[in-house]
């Protein structure tokens, strides 16, 4: 009966660790140590050869000069603008429009299949499919504006497509007939993941459908609404596909948006100021996820 | 979290109630009228698409046309121009065809196994991976850019079909590892302590005992990726390199192809056939679509 | 040689101790229970014997080899689980033979096994079916032949009746009487359930906190609990407490104001405590209208449970709740005054500090 030692942990379900290294490989490589490089060369002065070394870095090293050029660029102005606002009406409208329709088709309505497909299917389409559509239903020449000219309103003007002041805001109408349907697929699955023993006890209590949906259903879908809006505004961070398709950014600049700014600037020799615009870009990102961070892992602590 | 894969999506409780009562009669106008919303664009694109030059110029686009023509979807898909090249969007296609197939392949292989080691297998690395892989999933794809083009060119594969695989997988890996993490956590745990009794190892396990119970999570896995990537532009442009430009970006270049007359039919052609595979795909597979974004999109 | 021998096993998760430097040996053709309320580590250390999780501490031997780190299918056990954990995509036979595949069995010994236990568990006609179209009494079965197939010595049972309804239940464990009876291999057995485990089990192990509390046979586990938590957890209903002191240098027990003769208590050296429990099961009081000659303790009918072979009564002794078991014809309306007599050679005496037994 003598004792056998624990074998090395090292080796314990090794073929679990091999076939799980192409994971590992991605996320060191790629997500932690593409995310440090791109933060790291944003402080130094590179242009089109990427450094890796601490001496390298150290004797490229500029400090916030690529950040004080940026913030001095007003291409880069307009395109952080231009983001904000469709980040903040395509989340806002997406959200609102997206659960109004959730609960429109929770009404044990006839044909919901129906109405779920018309809604997704955009979803299914790729942004430079969606950009090109609007493009032509918007066209001034051809599309919506001409159509209600034809109709009698000779001074009916509806030129956002190619109005500088305007064009962004086509973007927004293109991303929220695209994304809408997917907000409202979620909010629907949250909906229906409410017990419906919650809607049987208002109904006895007397509280009426639309206060049992603010007051209590709201609230209860919270952990879940918080999800789907981090989803919603983190995705809106990167939009480029459906500008490039629509607009091309223009009229002249009036569309820009910094993911094309990056895009430009990455792969036309001005690599640091690139990767500074993407560190931009990751701030907002880690301000959106902030909350949920929080919501989520905090959930996880407490269980 | 609060969503497993399987989100409820099926209509519960009663039957639904009669149509013409007044709250009723609100309720389907609104989605009626957004439903309209919802599919004009699709109509103007595909009655664009069969009208000619002339049709066009003269009336306006939600008019139908009377003798509907499939001349522009043959110009769209064998002729139109981008640049020099009058190739049509054809080649194309099969660019797309041939990223699509091995992307959705490695992807889902990757992450079904990552899934499968951190579900059934679970060690310490592999779980500090996972929890960054799912916050990494958030971070913009911009941060990724470059760092990815050195990757790639380091591995000796930038500018070929193996570098857009190579990305695909990577940013497939977040949502597919917790889509198959959750589904085989969600399985009997006895089930695999059984098959471990029986002396089944690791790949025996995953391929005797698991996988044949995973066909949905595969099906909606399938969906997902062929969708996504079919749609992707912007990793098509940077590594796929000119020769394997994917439907996508060419779609683009021809209609912002400025020689000559601007054939709108053909646009509107080119661009119902780009989205011909994935709309073909979310119409045959219903509730799967819905089931894989939701579950991809509900993190957790 | 032990069959199964558990030598200063521990298990933590974390910070948590599932298993705290447990010994445990199995005799040959033994069937042992583990017995205890959830999260005592019964389940916990059935996996470990297994090979299912790791040991912190500690070495597992099965039938004199160290299996501590063996892997689960070279430990010479076949396993049956609460679930049943049938392959559902492979009928009875293939779920049968899955094991004996892989371990490279010719196919004629194969098909010999699979007969044997098909015959030994009546599930013969069922050999094609899937497991979706069969009854959950069936599919244990089919779990349980899935053990039988090894041709192991050891069997590990893991709750294998909690899923199945009351009929069923007690008609699996019968059979499982049986298969022992017949096959006479060792057999380790986790339930929460006391009755499979007085049923079953040539030795029950009552575990805690991860720590065994008693590990003896049945009889002796009902009637001479070890400690205060063995004497609660079993029985049903559960033993009834009286605190009080020992007197009189331990010849008797002070009750509140009544005296209770300790002569014929089948223990050790009572002593004086001023702090003790007395444990009485509720077969084991009488009561009666009259005072008997003896000292007795008065009380109070509050609920009279009729069970139709028996009927419990629920009496108040003063602010303390007694339970008692009577035959039926004995039946009392509440409210009545009655006088209790305790069965002292059967009863048990605890320390209150230590709860063990004196």
């Amino acid at each position: 009966m003598s004792e056998v030692k624990r074998p090395n942990p090292l080796f314990r379900n090794l073929t679990s660790k091999l076939a799980a290294s192409p994971m590992i490989f991605i996320v060191l490589v790629v997500f932690v140590g593409s995310t440090m490089w791109t933060v790291a060369s944003s402080f130094t002065g590179i242009k089109t050869l990427p450094i890796f070394t601490p001496q390298e870095f150290y004797d490229n090293w500029v400090g916030w000069d690529q950040y004080v050029r940026l913030w001095n660029t007003p291409r880069w102005i307009t395109s952080i603008t231009n983001l904000a606002i469709y980040g903040i009406l395509y989340s806002g409208f997406a959200f609102v429009i997206g659960f109004l329709l959730a609960v429109l088709m929770d009404q044990k309505i006839r044909a919901e299949g129906v109405f779920r497909t018309i809604y997704l299917y955009p979803f299914a389409l790729s942004f430079i499919v969606t950009g090109k559509v609007w493009a032509w239903v918007l066209n001034p020449a051809f599309g919506l504006e001409k159509t209600v000219r034809d109709m009698g309103w000779t001074s009916f003007s509806f030129d956002w497509l190619t109005n500088r002041d305007m064009a962004i805001y086509t973007v927004v109408i293109a991303g929220l007939w695209q994304g809408t349907g997917l907000v409202m697929a979620l909010m629907l699955a949250g909906l229906r993941s409410i017990d419906d023993e919650i809607w049987r006890a208002a109904r006895v209590d007397g509280i009426p459908k639309w206060r049992t949906y603010l007051q209590i259903v709201v609230p209860m879908m919270r952990p879940v609404m918080i999800t789907i809006f981090v989803i919603v505004a983190s995705g809106s961070v990167r939009v480029y596909d459906l500008v490039l398709a629509l607009t091309q950014g223009g009229p002249g600049n009036s569309s820009q948006v910094p993911s094309m700014y990056i895009y430009e600037k990455l792969f036309v020799g001005a690599l640091a100021q690139g990767t500074a615009a993407s560190s931009v870009l990751l701030l907002a990102t880690a301000i959106i996820l902030i909350p949920w961070i929080i919501v989520e892992f905090g959930k996880k602590s407490r269980e | 979290m609060a969503m497993s894969s399987a989100v409820a999506i099926d209509p519960s409780g009663a039957k639904p109630k009669p149509l013409f009562a007044p709250g009723r009669v609100l309720i389907y106008s609104l989605l009626i009228v957004t439903s309209i919303y919802y599919l004009v664009p699709l109509y103007v694109m595909i009655i664009t698409s069969l009208k000619d030059l002339d049709q066009i110029r003269e009336g306006n686009i939600f008019i139908p046309t009377l003798k509907p023509s499939f001349d522009a979807w043959v110009k769209a898909w064998s002729q139109a121009c981008t640049g020099l090249n009058c190739t049509g969007l054809a080649p194309g296609f099969w660019n797309s065809v041939f990223i699509t197939v091995p992307s959705v392949i490695v992807s889902i292989a990757v992450a079904s196994i990552s899934g499968y080691s951190l579900a059934m297998w679970p060690f310490k690395l592999a779980e500090w991976c996972f929890t960054i892989l799912l916050v990494g999933s958030f971070i913009p794809y911009q941060v990724f850019l470059y760092p990815l083009v050195i990757i790639t060119r380091e591995m000796g594969i930038y500018s070929t079909l193996y570098a857009v695989i190579f990305v695909h997988t990577v940013f497939g890996l977040p949502i597919l590892t917790l889509l198959f993490r959750n589904y085989f956590a969600s399985l009997p745990n006895e089930l695999f302590k059984a098959a471990r009794v029986d002396g089944a190892g690791y790949w025996r396990i995953f391929f005797r005992v698991l996988a044949p119970m995973s066909l949905p999570i595969f099906t909606v896995a399938v969906i997902l990726q062929v969708t996504g990537i079919w749609n992707d532009f912007l990793f098509g442009v940077i590594y796929a390199g000119p020769t394997n430009y994917p439907m996508t970006v060419q779609l683009n270049n021809i209609v912002n192809s400025l020689q000559g007359v601007k054939e709108y039919n053909v646009e509107m052609a080119a661009t119902i056939l780009t989205g011909l595979v994935p709309l073909t795909i979310y119409f045959l597979s219903g509730k799967y679509f819905v089931r894989g974004i939701a579950a991809g999109a509900v993190k957790g | 040689m032990h069959s199964v021998s558990v030598k200063n096993v521990s298990l933590n998760f974390g910070a948590a101790s599932v298993l705290k430097n447990m010994n445990l040996d199995v005799e040959e053709g033994e069937f042992i229970v583990l017995l205890g309320p959830s999260g005592c580590g019964k389940s916990t250390l059935l996996n470990c014997l297994a090979g299912l999780l790791e040991l912190s501490e500690g070495q597992i031997f099965i039938k004199g080899k160290n299996v501590t780190w063996v892997e689960p299918s070279e430990r010479g056990i076949g396993m049956v689980f609460q679930s049943y954990a049938l392959y559902p995509q492979m009928t009875v036979r293939g779920n049968l033979s899955f094991g004996l595949k892989i371990a490279g069995l010719p196919k004629d010994e194969v098909d010999r096994r699979v007969a044997r236990a098909a015959e030994i568990l009546q599930i013969g006609p069922l050999l094609d079916r899937k497991p979706g179209a069969l009854s959950g009494g069936q599919r244990q079965r089919v779990a349980i032949g899935r053990a039988l197939v090894r041709d192991v010595d050891v069997f590990l049972f893991d709750e294998p009746l909690s899923n199945l309804d009351a009929k069923l239940r007690s008609e699996l464990r019968v059979e499982i009487k049986r298969l022992h009876t017949r096959l006479n291999n060792t057999m380790v057995y986790v339930t929460h359930d006391q009755i499979e485990a007085l049923t079953l089990a040539d030795r029950i192990a009552v575990m805690k906190g991860g720590v065994i509390q008693q590990l003896a046979d049945p009889q002796t586990i009902y009637n001479k609990p070890s400690n205060l938590f063995v004497a609660g957890f079993i029985g049903s209903p559960s033993m009834n407490f009286l605190s009080g002191k020992t007197i009189e240098g331990g010849r008797a027990f002070q009750f509140g104001d009544t005296r209770i003769d300790l002569a014929g208590y089948d223990g050790g050296a009572v002593l004086e405590r001023d702090q003790a429990i007395l444990g009485v099961r509720p077969e084991h009081i009488s009561v009666s209208h009259e005072a008997p000659s003896g000292p007795s303790i008065p009380a109070v009918v509050e609920i009279d449970e009729n069970l139709g072979a028996d009927s419990l009564v629920w009496l108040m002794c003063g602010t303390k709740e007694i339970c008692v078991r009577v035959p039926v014809e004995g039946r009392l309306p509440a409210g009545t005054q009655v006088h209790l007599a305790l069965d002292i050679h059967k009863a048990s005496l605890f320390d209150a500090k230590t709860e063990q037994r004196i």
